[in-house]
């Protein structure tokens, strides 16, 4: 079932002489409990597609649907990791987590059991207490991630949340979500430009092309799960890498062929 | 670039700053390197301080000035913090409002004592008006500068929780404009001191200023250095009691704590 879909999405920042135009006819079907990764050239629109559909920005054509609903604006229906820390530096962890369960109007006990509960998912048992200024990056995002699937969100929508991380703490960020999404199963559309890390978590990765951004394809990744860093030596995850590679390579080309 | 220094490297550095200006002053006077008139001896100052206090202007006068200071400047905050967040906020706000405070902070409160004299006379109301129309006015823009600098993807991601946009306003703008707000606080608080004492310089019946000006009648040196020290050290009290503050209201700024 199609829990998500675009259809001839299209967007451009600006008007006149200054007008950029971000994404073009974009078309996306994202199947439920798919964890579909999106890759693409610097600058091409990810963070766009992602914004429009996490409802903070508009497109200005086409449609968008969840569950055969229009989107209009944010929603505590999609959840959003941000590539910058958000969390709210004032609340401790378990505040953080507990936000959008308040906003709910969920009584405080059962807020508490929910976020303990997430907490303890993403490994941060025993750090309900602490404040975000005593939390490192790679704890940050992971609080990130409980704040937003405590809400039970239908998506579940990644702007590169491990893009500001070191490579050991990305690997282990990237075996946590992984290990999450296993259990959760959340529909996840997830923006990386690492190559590597969509190859490791997609089920379909989608190669968008250069600015003004559009799908240019979509790549089965048929590598069984679970998976783990022990998945990127196979044989399966070469080819698939190489597949994207060669389609970015060649958008990139393009692209300078014509500066 | 900030060094990091272990804090009794700091103390000792302040301590030692402080003591070589008074060694400096001893010096100076005592050798009779510059007259009496000029610069008066620690001893007569230290002597002029117990004098007032005897003639019971010594607290007085101090408690009149914090009282206009404070009564004033908290006018002032009360007013512009909540303007400053609708300046920030609202595009309407700030087309009908930034103009004019833009034009109203670059006249000196200074040109405007004879005014406020004129509407208000020598009272403590005509000294609150001053620390208000020196303060007020700059308030409104920090404020406005500290909410608008607020993270982007804080208020974003606080609507994709699920938050209207008024929780918005009052769960994540407020809060995260605390730190910023508490640091313009700070430092208006200090212009306020020196609004006051041009007030008090001008027309007054008591304060610290009013001290100042009827001791250079007298030549009163002393006294004159007396009321000087006394509105330094106030003044870094106050410091202190706002960097204080700002480490229990703001406990979990990343920066609350960094400085002494
Ligand atoms: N608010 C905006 N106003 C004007 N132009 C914008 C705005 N947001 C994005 N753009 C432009 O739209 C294009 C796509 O931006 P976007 O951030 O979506 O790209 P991206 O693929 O996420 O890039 P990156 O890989 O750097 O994250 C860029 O050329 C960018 O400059
Ligand atoms: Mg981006």
């Amino acid at each position: 079932m199609n829990k998500l879909v675009l259809n001839g999405v299209g967007k451009t920042f600006g008007t006149g002489g200054k007008a950029v135009e971000a994404l073009s006819d974009i078309n996306l079907c994202i199947a439920e409990n798919e964890l579909a990764v999106i890759v693409g050239p610097s600058g091409c629109g990810k963070s766009t597609l992602l914004n429009i559909v996490a409802g903070l920005e508009q497109a200005d054509s086409g449609v968008i649907t969840m569950n055969n609903r229009n989107i209009e604006g944010p929603g505590a229906d999609r959840g959003v990791v941000f590539q910058s820390y958000t969390l709210f530096p004032w609340l401790t962890v378990q505040q953080n987590v507990e936000f959008g369960l308040k906003i709910k109007g969920i009584n405080a006990k059962e807020r508490q059991e929910i976020a303990r509960h997430y907490i303890n998912l993403v490994g941060l048992g025993g750090f309900e207490g602490a404040l975000p200024k005593a939390l490192s990056g790679g704890m940050k995002q992971r609080v990130a991630i409980a704040r937003a699937l405590a809400n039970k969100p239908e998506m579940l929508l990644m702007d590169e949340p491990f893009g500001a991380l070191d490579a050991q703490t990305r690997l282990i960020m990237q075996e946590l979500l992984l290990s999450v999404w296993e259990k959760e199963r959340t529909t996840i559309l997830f923006i990386t430009h690492d190559i590597d890390e969509a190859v490791l978590l997609a089920d379909n990765v989608y190669v968008m092309s250069r600015r003004p951004g559009r799908i240019r394809c979509r790549i089965q990744v048929p590598i069984p799960r679970p998976r783990d860093h022990r998945s990127t030596v196979s044989p399966e995850f070469s080819a698939v890498k190489k597949e994207i590679m060669e389609m970015l390579w060649e958008e990139s080309r393009t692209a300078a062929n014509e500066r | 670039m900030v060094r990091i220094l272990g804090r009794n490297i700091y103390s000792t550095l302040t301590l030692s700053s402080f003591t070589f200006i008074l060694l400096m002053w001893f010096a100076l006077s005592y050798s009779g390197a510059v007259k009496e008139l000029f610069l008066p001896s620690p001893g007569s100052v230290l002597q002029a301080l117990g004098e007032m206090h005897e003639e019971g202007i010594l607290v007085d006068y101090t408690l009149d000035s914090t009282y206009r200071v404070v009564v004033g400047w908290i006018m002032a905050v009360i007013v512009s913090i909540p303007l400053g967040m609708l300046v920030a906020t609202s595009k309407k706000a700030e087309a009908i409002l930034t103009p004019v405070i833009e034009f109203a902070r670059y006249l000196p409160v200074v040109a405007m004592v004879p005014l406020t004299l004129l509407y208000f006379g020598i009272g403590d109301l005509q000294k609150f008006a001053v620390i208000f129309l020196g303060t007020f006015f700059q308030l409104v823009l920090m404020v406005s500068d500290v909410v608008a600098g607020v993270q982007r993807d804080l208020l974003r991601a606080a609507a994709t929780l699920g938050a209207s946009r008024w929780q918005i306003y009052r769960l994540v703008l407020m809060p995260a404009s605390l730190p910023g707000i508490m640091d313009s606080l700070r430092i208006t608080i200090g212009w306020a001191w020196t609004y006051l004492v041009v007030a008090e310089l001008v027309a007054a019946n008591s304060g610290l200023g009013h001290m100042i000006l009827k001791s250079q009648r007298f030549l009163a040196t002393d006294r004159m250095f007396a009321g000087l020290i006394i509105i330094g050290l106030l003044g870094l009290a106050t410091d202190l009691f706002f960097k204080w503050l700002t480490r229990v209201v703001v406990p979990w700024n990343e920066k609350a704590g960094g400085k002494a």
